[in-house]
């Protein structure tokens, strides 16, 4: 079963529908229990990276000893930024630190927030990524952006390069949302599905 | 490269699709959950739906149109029409929206974007403006106000001034219909696109009056818009998605394509 943590930061029914379309089990939960006897985790998320203070305490307890179980992990927006150390936007809160920086706000020079089908522009090998065509658009919507990292698989250019897909082992983070990007999302959950 | 965005719109009544011409002489265009999957197969960015009558006695087949249409969309799904609350919204969202448009209750109660917005995230909300052309004296001098409840009403408002306003409350993205154009297929009115976006810093979905190609082509240049939105066009195959979508291609548009 894939868990979807419900923090309270916006709307997780269409994550759910995905994963309902390709056939596989997923609940949308905020029970430390129900997550630590997932088979995969999902953070999704929109919203101010003030919400992820709902993820403190026993919620982000559940979450760090399945990322040591290997347990796969996949934030989707601000999910995925939740899983850098800060952001500009909060700074005066933590992210889990599993990817280093500090999540930034958009130049002034481009329109923010960045809103819109952008590619995705392919960097290494990544088991998330498997099968996904060249340059393929994904849907973003989103003020801020993760930085280019040694784990960015895919970047993205607004206002400069942004880090749009992370990997590290069992660790994934995506900028975008699959679950709204088309073919090439569904492909990408698929992916994650499989692992 | 950011693409600009075609958004195919479904305006439906009592749980069907229909079309009018600026705002009324009704007709039908068939089921809203199969149009959308069409239109998303054949390259449509975006879906908006918007409940065109929305009256209380249709709200319960409104939920059910959205479920039944977001159940198997994969691209941004928006709906809009009669949202009155935040509750109206949450009900909307739970159905399968990413996004709702608020109009004549926005215009009533403008915090009510702020509050749709704290508890769903800015790009959840749409600000959806009718506007319609004011030509004071020689005719140089042209504004653009905002009409309420489907065009009938006015409110005295200024549509750039309202767009700002909506902005700095919360909204994430202005869906803005020209009165005056819609349903005309004469093209979009670029002045009032380029006024609005020239003001305001999130997205404009330019709205009424889409055509041919070269409307679009138009609204995307002389109007700067960030999207464009059609119906019946795309509904009766007049401008198919994907070959309007080849034609900006060619015209230097960023365009997602293949999709």
């Amino acid at each position: 079963m894939i868990a979807i943590v419900d923090y309270q930061a916006g709307n997780l029914a269409s994550v759910r529908k995905a994963f309902d379309y390709l056939g596989a089990e997923s609940a949308i939960t905020s029970d430390p229990q129900e997550i630590a006897r997932a088979s995969k985790i999902v953070l999704p998320g929109v919203g101010n990276f003030e919400a992820t203070t709902a993820l403190s305490g026993t919620l982000q307890e559940a979450i760090v000893r399945a990322i040591d179980r290997q347990i796969p992990l996949l934030g989707i927006c601000l999910g995925m930024q939740w899983m850098f150390d800060s952001s500009q936007e909060a700074p005066q809160l933590q992210g889990l630190g599993l990817f280093p920086g500090e999540c930034e706000k958009f130049p002034a020079v481009v329109k923010s927030p960045h809103v819109g089908w952008n590619q995705l522009r392919l960097r290494g090998d990544s088991h998330l990524l498997r099968g996904l065509p060249r340059d393929s658009f994904v849907y973003f919507t989103h003020s801020y952006r993760a930085p280019l990292v040694e784990a960015t698989v895919g970047d993205c250019v607004y206002g400069g390069e942004f880090s749009a897909v992370v990997e590290r082992g069992r660790l994934f983070g995506v900028q975008f949302h699959p679950e709204k990007s088309g073919p090439a999302g569904l492909q990408i959950l698929r992916n994650f599905c499989e692992l | 490269m950011l693409t600009k965005r075609i958004i195919a719109c479904l305006d439906v009544d009592g749980g069907r699709v229909v079309k009018g011409v600026q705002f009324s002489d009704l007709r039908d265009a068939g089921d809203p959950a199969e149009l959308a999957l069409t239109h998303a197969r054949s390259g449509a960015d975006e879906i908006v739906l918007l409940d065109i009558s929305a009256t209380y006695e249709n709200r319960s087949t409104l939920l059910d149109v959205v479920r039944r249409t977001a159940r198997e969309l994969f691209i941004p799904f928006t709906v809009g029409g009669g949202i009155r609350s935040l509750d109206d919204a949450a009900a909307v969202f739970d159905a399968g929206a990413d996004k709702v448009t608020v109009n004549s209750a926005a215009l009533a109660d403008p915090a009510l974007i702020a509050r749709i917005a704290h508890r769903y995230g800015s790009q959840a909300v749409i600000l959806a403006i009718d506007a319609l052309r004011i030509n004071r004296g020689d005719g140089n001098d042209i504004s653009f106000g905002v009409k309420a409840t489907g065009g009938r009403h006015s409110t005295g408002r200024d549509a750039v001034k309202w767009a700002l306003e909506a902005e700095r409350n919360g909204a994430g993205e202005i869906l803005l219909t020209s009165i005056d154009r819609d349903g005309t297929r004469g093209g979009f009115d670029c002045e009032l696109t380029r006024a609005v976006v020239s003001a305001v810093n999130i997205p404009v979905i330019a709205s009424g009056g889409a055509g041919t190609a070269r409307d679009f082509v138009e609204v995307f240049h002389d109007g700067r818009a960030d999207a464009a939105l059609a119906a019946s066009i795309f509904h009766l195959g007049i401008t198919p998605i994907g070959a309007l979508k080849q034609e900006l291609l060619a015209a230097a548009i960023p365009m997602r394509w293949p999709c």
